[in-house]
């Protein structure tokens, strides 16, 4: 058993440092995460390797042989104060970093470009500002075939905004606070390079915010099980320089130009089971 | 100070009741079947708990399957898919780990540690198997009701969990969440039971700070059900009203495949908050019962005292108390309001502490101990890395920030596998290696059982290990299929292909476990009432098995806490706790024992 425990340790660590499987390379500003993740790695791989090979010490030392008998200490104030004070550095050494990145994670840079990202039950779309930078109303009252998003048609505002049914497009190095919503049931978006995501809740506008850092493009996934083809429910996300979103985004049509187009609205509303790629 | 805690300090207790107080049964039904002796009723929640959760045990190699081998059967499809899942996780959850330590180990062992003898409320006892039986009825049915079982994801969240793109919208959530309100009220009443019993019914002398640790995690986490299964109840009472008559508890405004729904106003994540609210106390209801089971187990097989008893107290009440202020650390990237996340980050790492403390105080009981490396010590040294491992894991998901890539990852697959899947099963075997000589009079095998435990210990390590570094790298969990994904590559693929091989082979190990269950009831060496030479009351019964009452004609007086293991001086390596002699090189002259 003793072996075996060493093995167990040992083995982890060797599995840890020499496996094919860790992260995708990071694509977004949130190496801060991925810095979390290593500390935490570091000390809780100490600790695991620390109390498993003294178990394993343990079980020699004191393995029973005739003759053998146990010591008799109930407790061991000190000892015991010392494990406990030692354990709450070792927590407040992981907590620090955490909160000090959730910090960040909460706060939004006052230059993050707005966009939108709408969930349905299995398929992804996208919202842009239109020339005056904001995003216009919505209600799902609104919603119909002709307008899958739920746009409202009397404000000027979501007139203008970008309608976009296809991979979404974003430039590189600028921050981007993404909102978040739902038609249906509850989703989320996760593009595993950018480490963020946010559960998409229907009745209700949810946000995260990144800058991505790397050009590429990027499998968007919904992380939050949402029905049958679920599994199925992916996106693409290109990052791209300046030059190339800006022509990009001219090729996008505006709320007011698509609503006229019913039939692409229909295939947008239609729920049925995406493309097996 | 130190004697009045571990010693015999205890003014001479007073007789216990009187056998003839009892409600004795007349005829084999009332004795084997509608029985109200709380050890007959542990046999019936065993059982049970075990039959349902092979159940689930076959369901999860249908998942691996899938998993490991894409598209190899047929019959899986991504509906079949998520039933499966589904089905699975609520059944390991709720209707094996929750009904077997608190219905099983709950009912054999509380009056029988205590010295009690039976339960104060035998009927009532009765009646929360025949409800939990009803329970698992009701969901087994759900398996051939038009629609199958719900595929919701065991956390059951609307508004998918009651609309139409959800498999078994038709009937299975329906009877998922009544099975769920009878295993509710079934629980409830065998719950009022422990607690009372443990509150009422200890025989003389068994001082609360007396009591064996497996009767405080028992204890614990039966209060800390009794508080937290009511958010579920309430929860699945608003989801049924939600889906049968059309209101809107959960229900915000939808338009389903392009229909506008006559729901409006309702809210998602008050579902989410519910649920969680009973969902991480639950983690603990499993928890607390296998601390305390493997504190004993250590202790007697290492024959050593558990190290810092008082601790070990205190910690099991500590983190039964915060379990209630971490909920939202499963929803950190829920959309609730994301600065919660500073609130519960904290409190869920405070959490860690208690628990540490609990892992140190295991680990030193080893320490200078005259380890026997009989099964149950195995599995409880099992448990101990396992624990260990999935604690750790915890801290990932714990620190807001680090889970925001991780949630919903196989990374969180495998870390609550370790800590509330593998641990407290490897608990629970070793919890029936340990006892099944009380429950029977015969000792299980020694070969099968060394068999059972390397293929189950190890098999679980290596399935669950390398999973942590799948969910690393992205693979979301509840995926039929990753297939598509850039980051699964061939090598993702072969190792979700060794991983499922060996679940077939964990899984093929229990025939080993149940096959032993069975064929030593017969055939196994005869145990004697006390074959590990422990203190605590239940092994010093008159009688092995105990019969109906437990202990004869004059209950045991207790004289001195559970755990006098190798006490200098004394004849023997341990006193058990019905045993008036003090030890010599404490205290001055023996108490004379009661007549
Ligand atoms: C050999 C034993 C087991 C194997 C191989 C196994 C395997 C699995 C697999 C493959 C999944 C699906 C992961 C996904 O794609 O989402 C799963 C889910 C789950 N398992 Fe297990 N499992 C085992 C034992 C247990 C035990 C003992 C528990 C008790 C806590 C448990 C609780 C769960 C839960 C709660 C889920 C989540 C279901 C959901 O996503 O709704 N499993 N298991
Ligand atoms: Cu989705
Ligand atoms: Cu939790």
């Amino acid at each position: 058993m003793a072996l075996v425990l060493v093995l167990i340790a040992l083995g982890s660590i060797a599995f840890h440092l020499l496996s094919p499987w860790w992260w995708t390379p990071i694509a977004s500003n949130w190496g801060y995460i991925d810095s979390t993740l290593i500390i935490t790695f570091w000390i809780t791989g100490f600790v695991f390797t620390a109390i498993v090979l003294f178990v394993a010490y343990c079980l020699v030392r004191f393995r029973h042989a005739p003759g053998r008998r146990a010591a008799y200490e109930p407790e061991n104030r000190r000892l015991e104060g010392w494990l406990t004070g030692l354990t709450a550095l070792g927590v407040a050494a992981l907590l620090a970093p955490g909160l000090f990145v959730w910090n960040q994670f909460v706060r939004v840079p006052q230059n993050a470009s707005e966009i939108e990202i709408v969930a349905q039950q299995w398929r992804w779309a996208y919202r842009l500002p239109g020339a005056d930078g904001r995003l216009g109303a919505s209600d799902i009252r609104h919603v119909s075939d002709e307008n899958p998003l739920g746009l409202d048609p009397q404000d000027a505002a979501a007139r203008d905004d970008l309608v976009i049914d296809a991979d979404l497009h974003l430039p590189l190095g600028r921050p981007v606070k993404v909102l978040l919503r739902s038609t249906d049931v509850v989703h989320n978006f996760y593009v595993p390079e950018f480490r963020a995501k946010m559960d998409i809740i229907p009745g209700m506008v949810t946000y995260f915010w990144f800058t991505p850092t790397r050009t590429g493009t990027f499998d968007a996934l919904c992380n939050e099980v949402c029905g049958t083809n679920h599994y199925a429910m992916r996106g693409r996300v290109v990052v791209e320089g300046e030059a190339a979103y800006s022509s990009w985004l001219r090729e996008q049509t505006t709320f007011a130009n698509f609503a006229g187009g019913g039939e692409r609205g229909r295939r947008v509303a239609r729920r049925e089971a995406p493309p097996v790629r | 100070m130190a004697d009045a805690q571990f010693g015999s300090a205890a003014p001479l207790p007073q007789g216990g009741i009187d056998d003839v107080e009892l409600y004795h049964p007349h005829s084999w039904l009332t004795k084997y079947v509608f029985s109200q002796d709380a050890k007959i009723i542990a046999i019936q929640y065993s059982m049970t708990a075990m039959a349902i959760g092979l159940v689930a045990l076959v369901l999860s190699w249908l998942v691996r399957l899938q998993l490991g081998f894409p598209g190899l059967v047929s019959f899986i499809g991504p509906k079949e898919y998520y039933q499966l899942i589904t089905m699975h996780g609520m059944i390991m959850v709720i209707y094996l780990l929750t009904a077997l330590f608190l219905g099983g180990f709950g009912n054999y062992l509380i009056p029988l540690m205590l010295g009690a003898r039976d339960m104060v409320f035998p009927y009532v006892n009765m009646l929360s198997y025949w409800i939990y039986l009803l329970a698992v009825l009701v969901l087994v049915a759900s398996f051939f009701a038009p629609g199958g079982p719900t595929g919701a994801g065991w956390t059951l969240y609307p508004p998918q969990a009651i609309l139409s793109g959800t498999p078994g919208q038709e009937w299975g959530i329906v009877l998922m969440l009544l099975s769920l309100i009878l295993f509710i009220i079934g629980f409830t009443m065998g719950g009022v039971n422990y607690v009372v019993t443990v509150l009422q019914a200890r025989a003389p002398g068994m001082t609360l700070m007396r009591m064996p640790l497996t009767i405080w995690g028992i204890f614990t986490a039966t209060i800390l059900a009794l508080l937290a299964f009511p958010a579920l109840f309430v929860g699945a009472v608003m989801m049924l009203l939600d889906r049968l008559l059309g209101t809107s508890f959960f229900m915000p405004a939808i338009i389903e495949a392009g229909q506008r729904l006559r729901y409006g106003g309702g809210s998602p994540i008050l579902f989410q908050h519910l649920f969680w609210f009973f969902g991480h106390p639950e983690v603990y209801i499993v928890a607390l019962p296998a601390f305390g089971i493997v504190s004993d187990l250590i202790s007697t097989h290492a024959r050593k005292n558990i190290f810092g008893y008082r601790m070990m107290v205190w910690a099991i009440v500590a983190i039964g108390a915060l379990s209630f202020v971490v909920w939202a650390h499963h929803m950190y990237v829920s959309g609730m309001n994301p600065y919660f996340g500073f609130f519960f980050a904290t409190t869920t790492l405070v959490i860690a502490i208690p628990t540490a403390i609990k892992v140190y105080n295991w680990v030193l009981t080893l320490w200078r101990g005259d380890i026997h490396l009989t099964l149950p010590m195995l599995f409880a040294i099992a448990f101990i890395v396992t624990f260990l491992n999935g604690g750790l894991t915890g801290l990932f998901l714990g620190n807001v920030v680090v889970d925001v890539p991780l949630s919903d990852t196989m990374f969180v697959v495998a870390h609550f596998h370790m800590v509330m899947g593998v641990a407290p099963i490897l608990v629970i075997f070793g919890g029936i290696y340990h006892w099944y000589p009380k429950v029977t009079g015969r000792m299980l095998d020694e070969r099968l059982g060394q068999l059972h435990f390397w293929a189950t210990f190890l098999g679980a390590y290596a399935i669950f290990f390398p999973m942590h570094y799948l969910g690393l790298m992205g693979v979301p969990r509840r995926y039929f299929d990753i297939e598509g994904l850039s980051f699964a590559t061939p090598s993702v693929a072969t190792l979700n292909a060794f991983v499922s091989v060996v679940a077939f082979l964990v899984g093929a190990a229990q025939i080993a476990f149940l096959f032993n269950l069975a064929h030593s009831l017969r055939h196994g060496a005869p145990a004697g009432g006390n074959p590990w030479r422990a203190t605590t009351l239940e092994w010093q019964t008159p009688q092995t098995p105990p019969p109906h009452g437990n202990w004869g004609p004059a209950l045991p007086v207790v004289y001195r806490w559970a755990y006098d293991y190798s006490v200098p001086g004394a004849a023997q390596d341990f006193i058990p706790q019905n045993q008036p002699d003090i030890r010599p090189d404490r205290s001055p002259g023996p108490v004379a024992a009661p007549a």
